[in-house]
């Protein structure tokens, strides 16, 4: 058995809390995104090249379309296009799991005294500042369909992206964290990306869909994204569920899915961890 | 625990009335993975500010026996312990304890050098002007200075290992963990780090353990221990374990080694070996016993050499085979 002695020198390391590490790991993540110039080209121009395409080249055979009754289709689709673009960056920057996970960086992270709450936390909330921007610039084109935001509205449509990019960001953190090869990742977001999109309510309208659809609608957690956003951006009668009840979801959907990652995390094995 | 007779022969009991103070215990560790033994009931004790070697080939243990240390992994069977934390129970605490430097590289390339400490620092607590003044320490202390606000991706193989020990250093860590922290390094830049380690042992009292599979590395520890298979096969200091032999070690070449073997048994009754095509014998006064060796059989023998022993052969003596041997296999 050990037991300290005088011998050994003082050990004056402070607590580092939540807070700190959870700051600093979310620090890194902007850095680096800064860093690979790339990927802030991706992140501008994919809302603009989008908006671009179905603005301008699709826009009129949406309008002619009238699908979703009295409103035009493409105000109809803005809501969800712009979840689409949450959707798709949330999850994919979590990539950067595994690439730490390679790159031996996540190593020295797990072997600090960080409490694993602050490693999903900084992580999770460093994905989600950037696809919280890349929505938010998306946002931008909202006057195009008409919608004119007060300062309520816009705080409220900034809450449910926050509130979307950080649930989805933590699903790609749960997934990414047992991978070890991004193809993998790949592979398995495709099968979770695609029909939480098209089960959204981004497309079609829950109305006119069969019942069994239907329910897959209302329990896909994303689906009250679109609608919060609906609620807000269209002050009317579009929206399915009322504001509150879809916010209270997203959160709850957003309390799940970072539980999840924290058990992922604090999961101790006798496999090596990398 | 069980109380178990050892399977090696501790060769550095001291007698002392009371045991010398621990950093680091391990008992009767057990670890299986993939269906393959990695680590199979291994004990030993690392005192303070002491240059501890785990010295093993590869597939040995010594990496397995990092992580667990390291809280990377919790083990099968048995405890670590360091500084009276438990890594299977308290490894948060443990990790306040301990400075970690991997085989890996674990440094972040797009970070600048000053950046990588900050967030290192960070994880550990550090902040402010603390903060600030370390960082600008620990870069003075492995040379990288002149070149803080670069990005790590920018250095040579040499110079982001020594970031890496600045990061492992950061924190004042009471004990150090490497694992072959030299891989990659030039012969100069390996000198370099052990020289470090040195330092670290003797003005800051820094228990630091060290795994390696270099003999010239292990023969620069203060204690070794020596893993094969997943076993502890010799504990002691480079000096006690070599002076285990007894002797010299006498290396000949023959044209057919295993009818020679026979031959020096039956003549000079001594224990002969062969291992990897030539024979072996560990004799004393080998100087005069090769002048007899080689007259006793005279144009049998093509060459014959003596030489006091090395690590190398303290394995052999234990394990009756080379460190080296061609199923040794990779786990990571």
């Amino acid at each position: 058995m050990a037991t300290p002695s005088a011998a050994f020198q003082a050990n004056p390391l402070p607590r580092a809390g939540v807070l700190l590490p959870a700051f600093t790991l979310w620090w890194r993540e902007l850095v680096r995104f800064y860093r690979q110039r790339a990927r802030v080209v991706g992140v501008i121009a994919s809302p603009l090249l989008f908006w671009v395409v179905i603005g301008s080249g699709f826009g009129s055979s949406f309008r002619s379309g009238d699908a979703a009754g009295q409103q035009h289709y493409l105000d109809y689709f803005y809501p969800g296009a712009l979840i689409m673009i949450v959707l798709f960056t949330s999850i994919f920057t979590m990539m950067s799991v595994i690439e730490d996970r390679k790159e031996g960086f996540l190593l020295s992270v797990l072997v600090a005294p960080v409490p694993r709450a602050a490693i999903v936390l900084g992580k999770v909330l460093g994905g989600t500042t950037l696809s919280a921007i890349q929505g938010l610039i998306f946002l931008a084109f909202a006057p195009l369909v008409g919608v004119h935001l007060n300062l309520a509205g816009f705080l409220l449509v900034v809450l449910t992206v926050f509130l979307v990019s950080f649930a989805l960001t933590a699903l790609g953190f749960t997934i990414a964290w047992s991978m070890d090869s991004t193809q993998a990742f790949h592979a398995i977001i495709n099968l979770f990306l695609i029909p939480l999109w098209l089960l959204s309510g981004a497309m079609f309208p829950l109305a006119g869909a069969s019942a069994w659809i239907r329910f897959l609608i209302r329990i896909n957690p994303l689906t009250y994204g679109v609608e919060a956003l609906r609620d807000v951006l269209y002050p009317g009668n579009l929206a399915e569920f009322p504001l509150a009840s879809s916010l209270a979801t997203l959160v709850l959907f957003s309390a799940f899915m970072f539980g999840l990652s924290f058990i992922m995390v604090s999961r101790r094995t006798t496999k090596p961890a990398a | 625990m069980v109380s178990k007779a050892p399977d090696y022969v501790a060769l550095d009991s001291q007698n002392n009335a009371a045991p010398p103070p621990t950093v680091i215990s391990v008992q009767d560790l057990v670890h299986c993975y993939d269906g393959r033994t990695a680590l199979n009931g291994v004990s030993f004790d690392v005192r303070p500010a002491e240059l501890f070697g785990l010295l093993g080939p590869n597939g040995s243990g010594k990496t397995t026996m990092f992580r667990i240390l390291s809280t990377l992994m919790v083990a099968g069977g048995g405890r670590a312990v360091i500084r009276g934390f438990d890594a299977a129970k308290e490894p948060n605490q443990l990790r306040r304890q301990i400075g970690v430097v991997f085989q890996a590289q674990s440094i972040d390339l797009k970070l600048t050098a000053a950046e990588n400490l900050w967030h290192q620092g960070h994880l550990y607590g550090l902040r402010g002007a603390a903060l600030k003044s370390r960082i600008t320490e620990m870069l003075a202390r492995v040379g990288l200075s002149d070149r803080a606000h670069e990005k790590a991706e920018t250095f040579s193989g040499g110079m982001q290992r020594r970031l890496e020990l600045a990061k492992g250093l950061l924190h004042h860590p009471a004990v150090l963990l490497l694992d072959e922290p030299t891989t990659g390094l030039d012969p100069g830049a390996r000198r370099d780090l052990w020289q470090y380690l040195q330092i670290l042992r003797d003005e800051e009292k820094v228990t630091v353990i060290v795994t390696t599979h270099l003999m010239e590395e292990a023969e620069r520890c203060d204690r070794l221990a020596i893993l094969n298979e997943g076993k502890l096969v010799a504990l002691g200091t480079p000096g006690e374990l070599k002076r285990e032999i007894g002797g010299d070690v006498i290396l000949l070449d023959a044209r057919d080694a295993e009818s020679m073997v026979e031959r020096i048994r039956a003549r000079f009754n001594v224990d002969a070996k062969v291992l990897g095509g030539q024979v072996r014998i560990e004799q004393e006064s080998g100087h005069r016993f090769i002048t007899d060796v080689v007259e006793a059989f005279p144009g049998e023998i093509e060459s014959i050499s003596v030489s006091k022993p090395a690590l190398e052969d303290v394995f052999i003596h234990r394990t009756g085979h080379k460190f080296w041997t061609e199923d040794a296999e990779r786990p990571s």
